[in-house]
């Protein structure tokens, strides 16, 4: 019987193993939700109703579900669901088909991806802007006051890799001070950089405003003058694929407008 | 059974096996085969050398290599003595124990890098002796090796129990009697009769350090050559080069079934 075993396990292993070394990045953003073939717009300037499908950054999370509560107080008959991700993980899903009716980036890069691919039904509208700030742990143990700290041995810097939109505004802030940062880790995403500063894991890092904010007492923010030197333009546009372009517009509308823009503004972004 | 009973062999006897089975089985060798067909179709081999071949994906792959072999060690230290008490002992408590053992076999691998910081972060339980001690964790390749150890251990912990209670305790109680100490009976009839089970155990716990990512980017933090593994690698290339990223994603494949396949041969010929 130990050889029936043996056997099994033989014939487990490499099934198991391969699906074990697939699955290490599993962490998919989840597609959006189902729009429904059944959803009904009213194109002829009616009452809104059906479901609205909106993808936008991760760092419109709080702003974009505020905006939205709103937006289906004023149109009852619209259901909103959300995908917030990373930009590009969103531009990427929309190219493979995703069904989404509003897009909102975090960058004016993955906007341009998806007009190049011709996605877009109307031309992005800029509704506002994110520039970098210092985030360090609660009391500031490192003493950290500038940029120029961030540089000095033994101050544990976390930032965001070049390859994503975080990262490159902190290349660019780098050289427009004439610095020459050591961070200890480049991370994915804002979130993770963030996430190593409340932990107390790094002395500091590099995030944006709204993030900062965001996090409310769990960091301590610094602002710094050459964060001029990289903003973060964000845009938004209805999707060609979408079947309810009635309501996407009138989605962006509410983003644009002054309600929206107050929420925008709390939550520390700026004009754009 | 005998070692010429193998499946496939002409002398098998015929099982009658019904044939409804045949169809969920091709179906689900399907849905775990199609996907990596998928990615094959996707990858661009006029660039797929140049790829795979460049600094940070150099970097990235022999990190990965050194960590899981280094976390193969450590699981193989630990996980030995570990399978062997859950085997051959009973103590109040044993099932609760093994449960606990197992645990990061169900648990998502971000929620054990959460774990890792608090027990050995600097302001985790441990942190601070350990900083007293010198002992910086935080951002080192030693971080990795620890997620890695703490994701794989169950693997080869589960592999190995399971052999040594098929295996039986007879030659061991039989060595006993003839007078071999404890040790000698460990070392020369527990360990070689368990070899095969500690082998594939070893086995599934490098593939999954291999392809460990979440407790890594969660505990350890991402850097070129210093804690950027390759499941690290693919993740921030998908950014910005979905290309690379695929063909990236070969090689991690090709390295697990290469090792795999060789276990598995190296076993046979045993």
């Amino acid at each position: 019987m130990r050889y029936a075993a043996r056997v099994l396990a033989a014939a487990a292993a490499p099934v198991l193993a391969l699906t074990l070394a697939g699955c290490g990045s599993g962490d998919e953003s989840p597609r959006g939700g189902d729009s429904s073939p059944t959803n009904s717009s009213s194109s002829d300037g009616g009452e809104l109703e059906g479901d609205l499908t909106v993808f936008a950054a991760a760092s419109l999370k709080k702003t974009f579900t505020q905006i939205g509560t709103q937006f289906e107080k004023d149109h009852p008959g619209v259901q909103l669901s959300y995908n917030f991700a990373g930009s590009s993980d969103l531009v990427a899903q929309i190219q493979q088909g995703a069904p989404a009716d509003v897009f909102a980036s975090a960058d004016e890069k993955n906007m341009t991806k998806a007009t190049d691919d011709s996605l877009t039904a109307s031309d992005p509208v800029k509704f506002a802007s994110n520039t970098l700030e210092i985030a360090v742990p609660p009391g500031n143990p490192a003493k950290i006051a500038s940029l120029q700290d961030l540089a000095k041995p033994g101050v544990k810097l976390v930032v965001c890799a070049p390859e994503v939109p975080c990262g490159s505004a902190t290349t660019k802030v780098e050289s427009a001070a004439g610095l020459d940062l050591k961070p200890v880790s480049e991370e994915q995403n804002v979130t993770d950089v963030l996430g190593k500063v409340i932990a107390g894991e790094a002395d500091a890092g590099l995030v944006y405003v709204t993030d900062v904010k965001g996090a409310g007492d769990k960091v301590e923010g610094i602002e710094f003058p050459q964060a001029s030197a990289a903003v973060n333009v964000y845009p938004i546009a209805t999707l060609k694929d979408s079947r309810n372009q009635a309501a996407a517009n009138a989605f962006v509308e509410a983003v644009t407008s002054a309600a929206g823009q107050r929420v925008l503004a709390d939550a520390g972004f700026g004009k754009p | 059974m005998t070692r010429s009973s193998r499946p496939g062999h002409a002398a098998y006897p015929r099982l009658g096996l019904p044939a409804w089975v045949f169809v969920p089985a091709a179906l689900g060798a399907l849905f775990v085969v199609l996907p990596l067909v998928a990615m094959l179709t996707q990858i661009d081999w006029s660039h797929f050398g140049a790829l795979v071949t460049s600094e940070s994906s150099r970097a990235a792959l022999s990190l990965s290599l050194k960590t899981s072999l280094a976390s193969t060690v450590l699981c193989i230290v630990f996980g030995v003595p570990m399978a062997v008490v859950l085997a051959r002992t009973r103590f109040p408590g044993q099932s609760v124990a093994r449960s606990l053992v197992l645990l990061p076999l169900v648990l998502p691998p971000v929620v054990g890098g959460i774990a890792l910081l608090y027990t050995f972060g600097r302001r985790g339980l441990l942190g601070h002796s350990m900083e007293v001690l010198g002992l910086q964790i935080a951002f080192s390749t030693t971080a990795v090796v620890m997620a890695q150890t703490f994701v794989a251990l169950p693997f080869l912990v589960v592999s190995l129990e399971g052999a040594l209670r098929t295996g039986g305790q007879r030659f061991e109680e039989v060595a006993a009697t003839l007078g071999a100490r404890p040790t000698t009976v460990f070392l020369r009839v527990t360990l070689p009769l368990a070899l095969p089970g500690l082998a594939s155990g070893a086995v599934l716990a490098f593939a999954r350090a291999l392809g460990e990512f979440g407790a890594t980017i969660t505990f350890a933090g991402s850097l070129q050559g210093v804690t950027r593994t390759l499941p690290l690698e693919i993740y921030l290339q998908r950014e910005t080069d979905p290309q690379a990223a695929v063909a990236l994603s070969l090689v991690l494949v090709a390295v697990a079934t290469i090792v795999i396949t060789l276990t598995r041969r190296s076993r046979t010929a045993l």
